[in-house]
């Protein structure tokens, strides 16, 4: 558990959001009643199929979109106070899926300074802020480049340091290694882990089964409703349950689950695959 | 039906400060029915290969032989190869353009002046081996699609083309577990059902180990590795080197290994990794 896990920064209160359909009677509810808790400084990941409503959930929590039903609040702000949107948003940031479309400038420090600029603050401060963020996610060196030269892991980069450098307490992560080679996405989630160390709240939004071991909290979301939340040893006892969604266990859960049924013990909770080896190779 | 590549070089930007050799002397052999696994991180040089199998660049030096006959040779006629080679980009839904389905899909037969009821036979032989349902899905806009159903849209527009060569690139990014594995099936009963060649670009070793013929694995615009996946997922450490990985399952079994562990074969899947560790587990219990 993280360090910082005891205040409430994001809370979700019996949410609903619906969008309306082109040619259709009715609205299509994306988001049936969800209420969630969120600590100050942990690492939660919402996993679930295309159109389980995690995206959208995402875009509720920073004022993207504004709940139909229920209430979002994010460090006391609520979303739907339209007097609190600035702050909600310098509280919580947001990445997304492609980093083509979050890069403004033609230039890497440019593009983080962006953000901060938008804050009004003073010119030095923005330059060590700048530095600062370009140092968290290893693209210093990178910083007099066009964007348009990096890999796509490196442009996620950039565009999470230009979420950094607005100081955020939380930041939302809508999907975002689902663009990039294995390569661009273990940098990515190497710098959510740091960014979890240095106490910033994160929710990452992923179908990436592997990529939820690290976290503290997986939510696991089907048809706009919380279906399985817990801790990743807890929330991965309901193999089957998480089949049933579409989704895959991740290996050493799967494992597990299989080597079991084949008559060995193999204690419940061994969620990653070095967790498992250890266990088979003691 | 068979591809031949022989020494092929292609410079992006030439004479300029931005002058990459993308490939650098590439020579490879494709025999008919083979469905190949292309790998390599971003900027390997596997987009760019491919663009060469039906003539959309031309390299610098080399040549690319389709069926025997030169393609890469000086007034070569290239519409009816291209025909014959369905090449599908990354996120090829975003290609999707008509007011329905069927649309979409009957887009290409129907502009090779093929006749109406033709054209109507192969949107649903295409729709029908992409998974998607005929009744349900041929009459909707393509954008009410999920993203899943989207993807498999994109798909049946270039089978209806019937390719004897067909190239995906990355076909299952950003797609959820379960249309992933729709996809994954949909390859692998095509190449079954039609003995085409099949040219899959993929970051995802698992695909590979599960689907693949042979693998390719391209770095700096070279071939690095090749053979079949047994082959080529033995070479762990060259592949960390490159920026890619084993299998899942296979990673696993390494750090087993390494670990003292001793285990037999090479397992590459789930299914086999299982089977290997049933095994281990047992052998280890029986000694005293």
């Amino acid at each position: 558990m993280a360090k910082h896990a005891e205040r409430t920064i994001i809370r979700i209160e019996d949410l609903v959001f619906e969008y309306a359909r082109d040619g259709e009677p009715g609205p299509s509810r994306a988001i049936d009643g969800v209420s969630l808790d969120i600590q100050a400084g942990s690492f939660t990941a919402v996993i679930g199929r295309n159109g389980s409503g995690k995206s959208t959930l995402a875009r509720n929590i920073n004022a993207l979109l504004l709940p139909c039903g229920g209430a979002v609040y994010v460090d006391g702000f609520k979303t739907s106070d339209a007097a609190s949107i600035w702050e909600i948003r310098q509280r919580a940031g947001m990445v997304f899926q492609n980093p083509d479309n979050q890069l403004v400038s033609a230039i890497v420090e440019d593009d983080v300074a962006f953000g901060p600029e938008n804050l009004g603050i003073a010119p030095d401060e923005i330059r060590r802020r700048v530095d600062a963020a370009l140092g968290a996610v290893d693209m210093y060196g990178e910083r007099k480049k066009s964007p348009h030269m990096l890999s796509g892991g490196q442009k996620q980069r950039v565009a999470i340091a230009g979420v950094v450098a607005m100081r955020p307490k939380c930041i939302i992560f809508d999907e975002p290694t689902a663009m990039l080679d294995p390569q661009g996405r273990a940098e990515v989630m190497k710098i959510l882990g740091e960014l979890h160390d240095e106490g910033i709240t994160l929710v990452l939004i992923t179908h990436f089964m592997e990529e939820t071991v690290g976290a503290d909290r997986i939510v696991i979301m089907d048809a706009g409703r919380v279906a399985l939340d817990g801790p990743p040893a807890e929330v991965f006892r309901h193999v089957g349950e998480i089949r049933a969604m579409g989704l895959d266990a991740p290996l050493a859960v799967e494992l597990g689950e299989r080597l079991r049924k084949r008559g060995h013990y193999i204690p419940y909770g061994l969620v990653t695959v070095e967790e498992m080896v250890a266990y088979l190779c003691r | 039906m068979s591809i031949r590549v022989e020494d092929l070089v292609y410079v992006y930007g030439e004479g300029t400060p931005y002058e990459t050799r993308a490939l650098d002397g590439v020579s490879m052999e494709i025999e008919d029915g083979e469905l190949i696994g292309l790998a390599g991180h971003t900027g390997s040089g596997k987009s760019t290969l491919v663009q060469h199998l039906n003539g959309i660049l031309r390299p610098k030096s080399g040549r690319v032989f389709v069926d025997g006959s030169e393609i890469t040779a000086r007034g070569a006629k290239l519409t009816g190869l291209r025909r014959r080679i369905g090449l599908l980009f990354q996120y090829p839904e975003y290609q999707l353009f008509e007011e329905t389905v069927y649309k979409d899909v009957a887009f290409g037969p129907s502009n090779l002046g093929l006749s109406e009821a033709e054209t109507d036979q192969r949107v649903r032989e295409a729709m029908f081996l992409a998974g998607l349902d005929f009744e349900s899905a041929a009459q909707r806009s393509p954008f009410e699609l999920s993203g899943g159903q989207k993807r498999k849209a994109a798909i049946a527009g270039v089978l209806a083309m019937r390719p004897d060569i067909l190239i995906l690139d990355e076909p299952t990014a950003g797609l959820d577990p379960k249309s992933q594995s729709d996809i994954l099936r949909m390859l692998g009963n095509i190449r079954k059902s039609r003995g085409i060649i099949i040219i899959l670009i993929s970051h995802n070793m698992d695909d590979m180990a599960r689907l693949a013929d042979r693998i390719f694995v391209m770095e700096k615009g070279r071939i690095e590795l090749s053979g079949p996946p047994e082959d080529v997922f033995s070479r762990g450490a060259e592949l960390r080197g490159m920026g890619l990985g084993l299998p899942e399952a296979a990673g696993m079994i390494d750090m087993m290994r390494d670990r003292g562990a001793e285990i037999e074969g090479r397992p590459l899947t789930l299914d086999a990794a299982e089977l290997a560790i049933d095994r281990y587990l047992r052998s280890k219990r029986a000694r005293p």
